[in-house]
């Protein structure tokens, strides 16, 4: 046992059996089936005949330690104190007693905890972290979240869509969201090239790193009043920046340019058809915090239509793959605009190239 | 504080409504936390101004380690000094992310006495985020939570943390132990997750069927999905109990077989497992009735990553079985291959995917041994401009070989 003056390092993640549940430690690769009981509430039978019985709840990925010590405290009053979480960050609590569901989802309900997330609903949103903690945002990320999340609560905990719909949000083109094959992706972008801070430039800087770093080659080297800098070729800037990632003398934050993209049809999951990615469905929306309600009506909008034309088990990619894009614009109202072409690598792959078009 | 709602009043506004709000969570923490606080006031003002305020990173992090601390400085330290610095600490989740409540209030009691009482539950990555710290307190943080038996995730050009779907824990239909595993590679490559050997990220996620639960085909650099060699496990009485029940078994699950290898005759459900896919969909709407196979395994998968530099790839197939026992040693041996060739051809910040696409997959399996096999393209080229090779091509006849020559 190390004492705590010991430096430790590189011990690695804790073995995580200590933290499952003993009917889970039994039955571990054993489970034989599952039934959903009600949205949120799943039974997962072993084939010894064990069930264990999950409660899944949404909740902010952005939690304070007052949060954290209370679904503790509700683990240790129904489930032993083992619970879990999801991909999605949703907190899973691992019950071996069915009697003890309905008095836990009623003390969630009581803290305004929402119960669902499974099946054919909208899970929690995945998201990064916006302004609350990154210096590239091109807006925030836990308000957009909330915003969409408090208009689309009853499609959390009730599941009433064709198929399950994944929704996640990116506050730049990095993505650590990863939100490029979401069935709705909510994308932070930018849209105005970098300002060279010449001052500073080689200061804190390798300009060979910088004009390596653009993937389009926009970025040459020049001198500025006797200083090594660079300049940006602006029509060839796409707005990635991936230069500022290198260089913080490359800033392209802009409250008046940034803002929000919606992509719609992604998925990940290998059921029926390929996973793929989302693709473009309105390029931008301003910024217009605290409540970015233009972003809400069209995440709810999409849903909306989605909801009332798809076929049951349909993802919204595949709904769009049976009517065809120009419907999906149609029913939805959004414009198609020159923007909604790839004129990127690969571009022509997404040209229509036949002549099946529906009338 | 009585003057508490005039000094956010644009954050006070996502306090209402019924989803869980993280403003509420900021404001508890704030009740004892002073970063807590000057994080709120700092956020309040993006929310005016409609821009991040937070400055470049930094090169910050505990002794020895070259990532899991990412530097964060506000750009407004003179309103807000409990922030000046507020960086962010990744922590290696357990796999699958399993907790107890007591490990979870160790966790809390480390961060209340040493950052700013916040959490993400969890990154995107899959780390538990301590969200923003002094420097100061970086060691003495981590101290801690060695001591409690966590350490520091992956940043910059690592060995990202590794994560996993729920897998055999409580799954029916983990086809290898997607925990396991993403523990035993953890642990395998510590060094590569603490200190940077690469071009640039590398993620390994493990899903144990094709539903993917952990977007590994999406976001993976190696990717490992579970899958089954053999015929999909079937229970006819439960097939018709759905039936019974219900479930339209021609409309619901045999019209949307993408490859049309099933039918119904109202009685018996035939699947022609030969022409399956493995796509989940029937198994996903009949769980009772049908389970994958018996003979399980994973397909590996290479190349996965968001847009950032070339554009966004999925992960192609590598390998498109490995039996469940093998899939550590291959994996083992498969890595070192690949980074010893992204080692030696990757540009800096080049993903080992983009790298495949630069140089060409034909290139890259001879680099790491691998055949190539159909199962790996959708389709061959449609192209006819193939590099053949030196070595295919039918040497000139050399002077004074061949015919002889006329003297």
């Amino acid at each position: 046992m190390a004492t705590q003056t010991e430096r430790l390092t590189d011990i690695g993640p804790p073995d995580f059996h200590q933290f499952l549940h003993p009917l889970i430690k039994k039955n571990y690769g054993q489970w034989k089936y599952h039934e959903t009981l009600a949205p949120g509430v799943l039974c997962h039978v072993a084939e010894s005949g064990d069930r264990i019985y999950t409660v899944r709840c949404g909740w902010p990925r952005l939690v304070s330690l007052h949060r954290v010590r209370f679904i503790a405290e509700l683990a240790d009053k129904y489930c032993g104190g083992y619970l879990r979480f999801t991909s999605r960050n949703n907190v899973e609590f691992l019950l071996d007693n069915p009697e003890n569901i309905e008095p836990l989802k009623k003390d969630l309900a009581a803290a305004g905890f929402p119960v669902g997330g499974t099946n054919n609903s909208i899970s929690n949103i995945v998201h990064t972290q916006g302004w609350v903690h990154c210096h590239s945002s091109a807006t925030d990320a836990s308000g957009i979240v909330k915003s969409v999340m408090d208009v689309l609560c009853d499609r959390f905990t009730h599941e009433n869509l064709p198929a399950k719909l994944r929704i996640a949000l990116a506050c730049c083109l990095n993505m650590c969201g990863a939100v490029h094959c979401s069935d709705i992706a909510i994308l932070g972008i930018h849209r105005r090239p970098p300002r060279v801070m010449h001052d500073t430039l080689n200061k804190v800087c390798e300009i060979p790193n910088v004009i390596a770093s653009c993937p389009t080659g926009a970025i040459r080297s020049a001198t500025y009043e006797g200083k090594p800098s660079v300049e940006v070729i602006e029509e060839q800037c796409m707005f990635c920046a991936n230069c500022y990632t290198v260089c913080p003398a490359m800033p392209l934050n802009d409250p008046e340019n940034d803002g929000l993209s919606i992509w719609v049809g992604g998925k990940v999951s290998n059921a029926r058809s390929e996973p793929r990615f989302s693709k473009l469905a309105i390029p931008f929306i301003p910024n217009n915090p605290p409540r970015w309600p233009e972003v809400v009506d069209a995440v709810v909008n999409i849903v909306d239509v989605y909801a009332r034309n798809a076929r049951k088990y349909e993802r919204v990619g595949e709904w769009i793959d049976r009517i065809g894009w120009p419907r999906f614009f149609e029913l939805t109202g959004i414009p198609f605009t020159r923007y909604h072409i790839d004129d990127f690598r690969y571009a022509g792959l997404t040209f229509a190239r036949s002549t099946h078009i529906r009338f | 504080m009585p003057d508490e709602k005039k000094k956010t009043p644009l954050l006070d506004e996502l306090e209402k409504g019924p989803w869980p709000s993280f403003v509420k969570d900021i404001k508890a923490a704030a009740e004892t936390q002073p970063m807590a606080e000057d994080l709120l006031g700092q956020l309040e003002l993006s929310y005016k101004d409609k821009i991040s305020h937070w400055k470049h990173g930094g090169i910050v992090g505990v002794m020895g380690y070259g990532g899991g601390v990412i530097g964060r400085y506000s750009d407004v330290p003179e309103q807000f000094p409990n922030v000046s610095h507020f960086h962010t600490m990744r922590v290696n989740m357990p796999s699958g992310w399993f907790y107890t409540s007591d490990v979870l209030r160790k966790i809390c009691d480390i961060w209340e006495k040493h950052g700013s009482g916040l959490f993400n539950f969890h990154g995107s990555t899959g780390d538990i985020i301590l969200l923003g710290t002094k420097t100061d307190e970086l060691e003495p943080t981590f101290s801690e939570l060695t001591h409690l038996g966590f350490d520091l995730g992956g940043s910059g050009s690592v060995m990202r943390t590794p994560s996993a779907c729920v897998g055999k824990a409580r799954c029916e239909w983990a086809c290898y132990d997607t925990m396991g595993m993403c523990n035993e590679i953890t642990h395998t490559y510590q060094d590569e997750l603490h200190r940077p050997p690469f071009p640039y990220k590398f993620k390994f996620k493990f899903s144990g069927c094709p539903n993917d639960c952990v977007a590994s085909i999406a976001r993976a650099d190696l990717s490992i999905i579970g899958t089954w060699k053999d015929d999909i496990q079937q229970d006819d009485a439960a097939v018709a109990q759905y039936a019974a029940d219900g479930v339209d078994i021609q409309k619901d699950v045999c019209d949307h077989c993408p490859t049309k290898c099933m039918s119904w005759d109202g009685k018996q459900l035939k699947i022609n497992n030969r022409e399956c896919v493995r796509c989940m969909h029937c198994i996903n709407v009949l769980p009772k009735a049908l389970r994958p196979g018996k003979e399980k395994g994973a397909t590996v998968l290479i190349g996965a990553k968001a847009p950032i530099l070339q554009g966004a790839q999925l992960s192609s197939v590598l390998i498109p079985f490995v039996p469940a026992d093998e899939i550590l040693d291959t994996l083992k041996e498969l890595v070192s291959r690949i980074w010893d060739f992204w080692g030696e051809y990757g540009n800096n910040r080049e993903r080992v995917g983009e790298l495949i696409q630069r140089m060409g997959m034909a290139t890259f399996l001879d680099a790491i041994g691998l055949d190539p096999v159909p199962e790996m393209v959708s389709a061959p080229r449609d192209n006819p401009y193939i590099f053949f090779r030196k070595e295919d091509e039918v040497p000139e006849p050399e002077e004074g070989a061949g015919e002889p020559k006329q003297k």
